[in-house]
């Protein structure tokens, strides 16, 4: 199984979401993760689709088929020259005696904290999936009480958008 | 109405105003709450209703309709139960990518999400089984809407598009206006293919010794006959066409070795086997066509056109993919090539599997008919240009083998969903697309009775078609399987037909002609009297044999190297091919 992202253009209406999660779910497709959100133009938005895969063809395949959706303007298999980031809001067990420490730990990681209590703190991080997973790492013998991850969120590097790519 | 254009119109005559706009002569439909607006317009357009008896019969019709017209049909529902008895014609115009608009009334678009009376997310039922989907809630949406649902249905790759239309934006009122251009940007066919792509592929056609042209129901879409007759006159190749694509080209051409597949002819499914060029137009490697795929023509490379992308690559891997319309794709490579492939002794070989594995029969051991027989008979009295329509099951794969498929656009069935009850409904759209040719729908007794009560709006509305029941008494198909693979445990196939219903006194009940034949004498007698008949529907029930079984057959999940002729009886490919 191999990992891939992608970019993926959509004309900004009723349903679309749900056109491409049924498209994922009845060809038997795997999503990892999947992020929508708005862009620079209000008619479009984007999605980020992190999808694993047996081999080459089905991967080949996921992005015919999403260019078929008629809602779909463009998709790209985005490679490995991306930016990727995702965010996690996470809880944290926490008293005047541990706040310090976890709050170093965070700092080690570019977090930073957003809510504290006497008895916890919550932390926004945001990352690699790897990153995210190592802060996870060092806060949970402090007791994670909640968290909650966004989807991941990619952009390829360099001056080109993938409005330049011609896939479609 | 016309010159509507600029004027305050309701949702409704917009509708209608629309469908006309879009050259729409005929639509198939039952009105009921949501699309009740919808009809107080339609009652005075110049467009053809045709008031069913069953929303899956307004969708067949439709489908019906456009595979022998080549235009979109169009069928009309309300809401609720009325939209979801067209799940099954939406489905199988999807697998069958048939051009097909549906029309759905919805509940006020205030009453969406409150399961309102009536009220169903038709456009989230079928998502998985359309092209695509609209759910208008606006009036001033609907031309749009209407415009772009014939562009999508008809263009590229063609299927089904529904259109759901709350009641609210019906009853409304807006300035209409028909759009000039679409919002699709996400839209784009690719129909010219690519001049390079052509050109590999000829060079690899040229190179070729044993190359089979695999011929499927987009060649159909594509009208793309003249081209394949041309293609073939100048190579030579031998051709298979597949269940969608049966008439594309002349079965009685020498060079014609039938259909592939589970139940194809020997000299196809040989032929693709041992080919080492594959030469795919409009065909998907549909899995009832290739049996296993790990062993489908091993050594074949393969030439795969098609105008959905998708499609290549998807079941077989391609050495040369080529995205385009059939038709642009078939001349291109007629320009192209310029030495035909060497391929005497392969024609010789497959000429010689052709001429000893016909698909064949034996009599009857009780002296009924044999359903082969019948099939072959109507075939051979009816005129030339007759429209044939099938069911599904046996009937479907013998009308395949044994009636005359000489001319395109001729014969309707329902190949990639199977759909039992097509016959009837289809039968009555292609008669009311072309009332001048005789239309024969060949059925089973188990197919016919989950849509017969067409034959109501066939006699009401004077749409005269003809059709043969293939009486075995039996789920046929069901039942030769549960002979092979079953022990013979015939669990559930008995339908009882010997008692009831009496279809003769059935089809007079619902104003047709009934008859019923038992033996040759009266076999001849009944398609004869049937094809004088002209005023009204005619229902004939052929009583045949039971235990006749398709041939030649591939089991399921099996190579197709092992296809057998007859029950254990395997061809001699040594000697053949």
């Amino acid at each position: 199984m191999s990992t891939h992202t992608l970019g993926v253009l959509v004309s900004n209406k009723p349903g679309v979401l749900t056109r491409i999660s049924a498209l994922f779910s009845r060809r038997g497709f795997n999503i990892d993760s999947l992020a929508v959100g708005p862009t620079e133009r209000p008619e479009i938005s984007r999605m980020t689709v992190v999808a694993s895969v047996e081999d080459d063809s089905a991967l080949e395949q996921i992005v015919k088929q999403l260019n078929k959706l008629i809602e779909v303007r463009k998709v790209l298999e985005l490679g490995s020259n991306i930016v990727c980031r995702e965010m996690v809001l996470v809880k944290v067990r926490a008293d005047v005696n541990t706040r310090s420490q976890i709050i170093d730990v965070v700092n080690l990681f570019r977090g930073k904290a957003v809510d504290v209590s006497p008895e916890s703190i919550t932390i926004e991080a945001t990352g690699s999936t790897e990153k995210l997973a190592a802060l996870l790492e060092m806060l949970s013998p402090h007791g994670i009480q909640e968290l909650v991850q966004s989807g991941q969120v990619a952009l390829g590097r360099g001056a080109r958008t993938l409005a330049d790519n011609k896939s479609k | 109405m016309s010159d509507a254009k600029g004027q305050m119109l309701t949702g409704a005559q917009a509708l209608v105003e629309s469908l006309e706009l879009a050259g729409v002569e005929v639509a198939f439909g039952i009105p009921g709450g949501a699309i009740l607006p919808a009809y107080d317009p339609l009652f005075d357009s110049k467009i053809r209703h045709i008031l069913v008896r069953h929303e899956q019969g307004a969708g067949h019709a439709a489908e019906g309709y456009a595979m022998v017209s080549g235009r979109v049909g169009v069928c009309i529902a309300t809401s609720g139960p009325g939209a979801t008895n067209l799940v099954t014609p939406i489905g199988n115009a999807y697998m069958d990518s048939t051009p097909l608009v549906a029309i759905t009334g919805q509940v006020n678009s205030t009453a969406i999400g409150t399961d309102a009376f009536q009220e169903a997310d038709i456009r989230g039922i079928v998502m998985p089984i359309t092209k695509h989907s609209f759910l208008i809630k606006r009036t001033e949406d609907i031309p749009l809407a209407i415009k772009e649902a014939f562009h999508i249905a008809s263009t590229g790759r063609p299927g089904p598009v529904l259109v759901d239309i709350a009641k609210d934006a019906l009853a409304g009122s807006a300035i209409f206006k028909w759009p000039r251009e679409l919002d699709l940007p996400g839209y784009k066919p690719t129909l010219k293919p690519h001049a390079r792509q052509i050109k590999a592929a000829a060079r690899m056609i040229e190179q070729s010794r044993r190359p089979v042209l695999y011929i499927g129901g987009g060649v159909v879409k594509a009208q793309a006959f003249d081209e394949l007759a041309q293609l073939v006159e100048k190579t030579r190749i031998p051709v298979v066409t597949t269940l969608m694509a049966r008439g594309a080209f002349p079965d009685s051409h020498e060079l014609h070795l039938g259909m592939p597949g589970m139940h194809g002819t020997v000299a196809a499914v040989g032929a693709l086997q041992k080919s080492d060029l594959i030469i795919a137009v409009g065909t998907r490697f549909d899995d009832r066509v290739t049996g296993r795929l790990d062993s489908f023509a091993p050594n074949a490379k393969v030439i795969h056109a098609d105008i959905d992308p998708a499609e290549i690559g998807k079941n077989r891997a391609v050495d040369i993919p080529i995205v385009g319309d059939c038709r642009a794709t078939l001349a291109g490579l007629v320009e192209q090539i310029g030495v035909p492939p060497q391929a005497d002794e392969w024609r010789v070989e497959v000429g010689r599997a052709k001429a000893r594995y016909q698909p064949k029969w034996e009599e009857a051991p009780d002296g009924r008919l044999s359903p082969q027989e019948v099939i072959q008979r109507i075939g051979q009295i009816s005129p030339d240009d007759t429209v044939f329509v099938t069911g599904v099951g046996q009937h479907q794969m013998w009308a395949s083998h044994f009636l005359p498929h000489e001319r395109p656009m001729s014969w309707l069935n329902s190949g990639g969903a199977g759909t039992m009850g097509f016959c009837v409904p289809a039968a009555m759209g292609a008669k009311v697309a072309e009332p001048d040719r005789v239309v024969w729908g060949i059925d089973g007794d188990g197919c016919f009775q989950m849509t017969s009560q067409e034959l109501v709006t066939c006699a009401l509305n004077k749409i005269p078609i003809k059709i043969a029941i293939i009486n075995n008494n039996v789920l046929g198909m069901v039942r030769q399987w549960q002979k092979l693979f079953y022990d013979e445990r015939y669990s559930h196939t008995d339908l009882s037909t010997e008692h009831l219903p009496n279809f003769p006194m059935l089809a007079e009940a619902m104003g047709c002609v009934g008859m019923r034949a038992t033996n040759e004498a009266e076999m001849d007698e009944c398609i004869n009297r049937a094809l004088e008949i002209n005023d009204r529907p005619v229902v004939i029930e052929f009583v045949v044999n039971k235990d006749a079984m398709v041939w030649p057959m591939v089991p399921a999940g099996v190579s197709n190297d092992e296809i057998l002729v007859a029950r254990n009886m395997a061809p001699k490919w040594e000697d053949e091919l």
